[in-house]
């Protein structure tokens, strides 16, 4: 069914539920549900966060900072009486794109999201949508195809980092068929959300640029894997490939070529590993999300043991837009070997979160202090760990190194899908690797006895360290397991699992030494090392913080100077916060 | 569940192997949690052996195989949510429910799990109930927001 308009709210900002409701219940109100859909995207939100921010389509109005109460207003006097509340509203839409919240900012894979309805495939042909495929396949061969992406020098989105077009190539000419597309959409790393806003903001994008791939490597079947997790971008894919079969851009003999290509979307059921690519696979096949030795790569044997050709949402969101603009084009941002634009998503202790799209080569401190506006409340940095659970953390001494492929991997992290999490010196990096860690040894297939069993026993020891129970001796075994752990494991979750860890003791090695030799956490997050103490002279003796304290660690008379029982305090911290005088430490 | 409700999510995806996790996926969510009548089923309509189904549903985390309270909290527990405050929202969240994860509280509405990232972390710390994400958690925000779901029964 089709509806009449489409309103969009960004689901994220602290309060769009409640705004949300009253869209849909004056919606109701009004009655006008079967023409009016309320649908809650992601995909609005950017770096530069406007509050609660609604898009009603067909027109594009994009209102800003909404409340419950205009959204009832907006509902009855632009979607009822058909005025757009221009008191609400931003700019005019359509002609004026998301403005980038920084001059460093370059959008091309998210140039199109936030300013388009992904919900209508008319808006993505207006902005050249679909203007790729029609000329690859009615202009190109599959070789020319190819020199273009090389000139572009684009390279795998997902991890490693591989030239698109030498995938490609392999899986052009491996012999066996049929062949299959498919696009990895898993997204597990955490701190990673890119691909979700381009699959919610610009799903056509993609698609087209499986239809090209498609092309090049001989596949007729295309299937998309998205995590469980994203409904919306789940829902908005199965919308887009709906209108792209209409349009005959899926499908029998695309734009009169001869060429047929088609797709299907499979879903997950939340394993981390399932992103890893022959993991992947088994799991479209139905089975277990187990990872296999490669090779055999993909693109020799892969579904079904077929060949497969496998690339990141993003890798293939940026192919549309080569082929349109040149090669040339492409590789005129970026450095030497690492080319072109990169979103990130950058998490933690910033002042503006959210998705970002830079040039490669950007420096480390223009992302976080220029693009991220600097750190939270103006604490120092400490360090950023990227490339998510298989990644490193980097420390300050970094900061004016140019974020490419190979600084990164030089300094012991990786790119990986493009998660930045920042930290600043409340951070432990300890407690930190910790998580990491208890994030691997949770998802870890167990099928590699090191992995399996290797990651256990590393999470165990960092909980001993951060438990105060840290032995000396504690940081070798943990270099050396570590090491054992990435010789021994067949896929890259083993492989890089150490990698956190590993990176934070070079780099914090002195963290971990006061926590085992002094039991001291020099952060002051390790509960069992850190102790909650009254100041007598600065203590008013109101007894508010004895009178909050969940279990009673906290006795003096009023008028008097308290006193809390280390041995009964469990480090929760409430007394410090309703301490009117601030008269409670951490120490 | 009833086996047409089964039956519908069957023939929605692949009648085949192919179809297998998002069967399990979908109707692990629809019934809560899936019986070994459930699998049982399933295996058969697929012409697949039992033990094979048992084996893929064990495996994604997204399929239940115990039950599950009527409310699904799942918590983020991972770094980036962790470093912007998910501790103290975590102990909140457990405080307000009475229970500790992988437990359902006696009275059956709630049962409190955790998940890895849900892609939602500029917004952290971040939980999902049911199907909904809430972000942006306090320590203070996070009762008022459960019990806009079913009266919840932990310490204050
Ligand atoms: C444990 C593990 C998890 C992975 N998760 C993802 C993922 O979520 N998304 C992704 O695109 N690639 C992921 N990869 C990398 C894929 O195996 C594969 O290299 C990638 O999809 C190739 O696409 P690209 O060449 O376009 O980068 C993962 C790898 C490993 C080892
Ligand atoms: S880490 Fe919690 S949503 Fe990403």
């Amino acid at each position: 069914m089709a509806y009449r308009a489409n309103i969009l709210i960004s689901s994220e900002a602290p309060g769009a539920d409640a705004v949300q409701a009253a869209f849909l219940s004056k919606v109701q109100d009004l009655q006008l549900e079967d023409e009016v859909q309320v649908l809650a995207t992601t995909a609005l939100m950017g770096a530069a966060t406007q509050g609660i921010e609604a898009l009603v389509y067909p027109e594009g109005t994009r209102y800003v900072n909404l409340t419950p109460a205009d959204a009832a207003t907006i509902v009855e006097e632009h979607l009822y009486k058909g005025r757009p509340v221009q008191r609400l509203a931003y700019v005019e839409p359509k002609v004026t794109p998301l403005p980038p919240p920084n001059t460093k900012e370059v959008r091309v894979v998210l140039g199109n999201v936030g300013k388009i309805n992904p919900f209508d495939i008319e808006d993505y042909i207006a902005e050249d949508g679909y203007m790729a495929l029609a000329k690859v396949l009615t202009e190109m061969t599959p070789d020319q195809v190819v020199e273009e992406m090389k000139k572009s020098g684009l390279r795998g989105r997902g991890g490693a980092g591989f030239p698109a077009y030498m995938k490609w190539t392999l899986a052009r000419n491996s012999p066996n068929k049929p062949k299959f597309l498919i696009c990895n959409g898993d997204e597990g790393d955490p701190g990673a959300f890119m691909n979700r806003s381009v699959l919610e903001g610009d799903p056509h994008s993609v698609i087209e640029g499986m239809a090209i791939a498609a092309y090049v490597v001989g596949a007729e079947q295309g299937y998309f894997y998205v995590r469980a997790e994203y409904p919306i971008a789940i829902r908005t894919l199965r919308v887009a490939i709906e209108q792209a079969r209409e349009y005959g851009f899926l499908g029998q003999n695309i734009f009169g070529s001869g060429f047929n290509f088609d797709l299907e979307i499979r879903m997950g059921a939340g394993a981390f590993v399932c992103g890893e690519e022959t993991a992947l696979m088994r799991s479209i096949e139905g089975k277990r999300g187990m990872p296999s030795t490669r090779p055999p790569f993909p693109a020799a044997s892969g579904l079904w043991g077929k060949p497969s050709n496998i690339n990141n949402v993003e890798t293939y969101a940026n192919t549309a837009k080569i082929l349109l603009k040149g090669g040339e084009w492409f590789s005129s941002v970026g450095t030497e070997k690492s080319k072109g634009t990169k979103t990130f998503a950058i998490a933690g202790k910033v002042k503006r979160t959210g998705l970002i799209e830079v040039p490669l080569g950007l420096t480390l401190r223009e992302v976080v202090y220029d693009v991220g506006g600097g750190i939270l409340n103006d604490k120092k940095f400490k360090a950023v760990q990227t490339g998510g659970p298989m990644g490193g953390c980097i420390p300050e001494q970094f900061l004016d190194m140019p974020v490419d492929y190979e600084s990164l991997a030089s300094v012991g992290s990786i790119m990986g899908s493009g998660g930045f999490v920042i930290m600043d010196e409340d951070t432990c990096m300890v407690d930190i690797a910790r998580f990491f860690m208890d994030f691997v040894q949770d998802e870890s297939c167990g099928k590699c006895v090191p992995c399996r069993v290797g990651t256990r026993r590393m999470l165990e020891i960092l909980n001993d360290i951060c438990e105060g129970r840290g032995q000396p001796g504690d940081i070798e075994r943990l270099e050396e397991l570590g090491k054992s752990i990435m010789r021994g494991s067949l896929c890259g979750l083993g492989q890089g699992a150490p990698n956190p860890v590993l990176s934070t003791i070079k780099y914090f090695r002195h963290e971990y030494e006061a926590h085992i030799y002094e039991k001291k956490c020099p952060a002051k997050v390790c509960r069992a090392l850190i102790e909650y103490k009254v100041n007598p002279e600065t203590c008013i003796g109101c007894t508010r913080c004895a009178r909050n304290c969940p279990v009673n660690a906290i006795s003096g008379k009023p008028k008097e100077a308290h006193y809390i029982d280390p041995s009964i305090c469990i480090r929760c911290g409430i007394c410090s916060q309703v301490c009117p005088v601030n008269a409670i430490s951490v120490e | 569940m009833n086996e047409l409700a089964l039956q519908a999510i069957i023939q929605h995806y692949r009648t085949s192997e192919e179809g297998l996790v998002e069967i399990l996926r979908e109707a692990s969510r629809q019934a809560g949690y899936l019986t070994p009548e459930h699998l049982a089923f399933i295996a058969k309509a697929l012409h697949l052996p039992q033990s094979q189904v048992h084996s893929v549903a064990s495996f994604y985390s997204l399929i239940s195989l115990k039950p599950l309270g009527r409310h699904v909290v799942r918590f983020c527990q991972d770094a980036p949510c962790h470093v912007v405050g998910g501790r103290a929202v975590w102990e909140a969240v457990q405080a307000a429910l009475g229970i500790g994860v992988g437990e359902t509280t006696p009275d059956g509405r709630w049962s409190l799990l955790t998940t890895s990232c849900i892609g939602a972390c500029s917004v952290g710390p971040v939980m999902m109930v049911d199907d909904d994400i809430h972000g942006n958690l306090t320590p203070e925000s996070v009762r008022d927001i459960l019990a806009r779901y079913d009266k919840i029964g932990g310490a204050a």
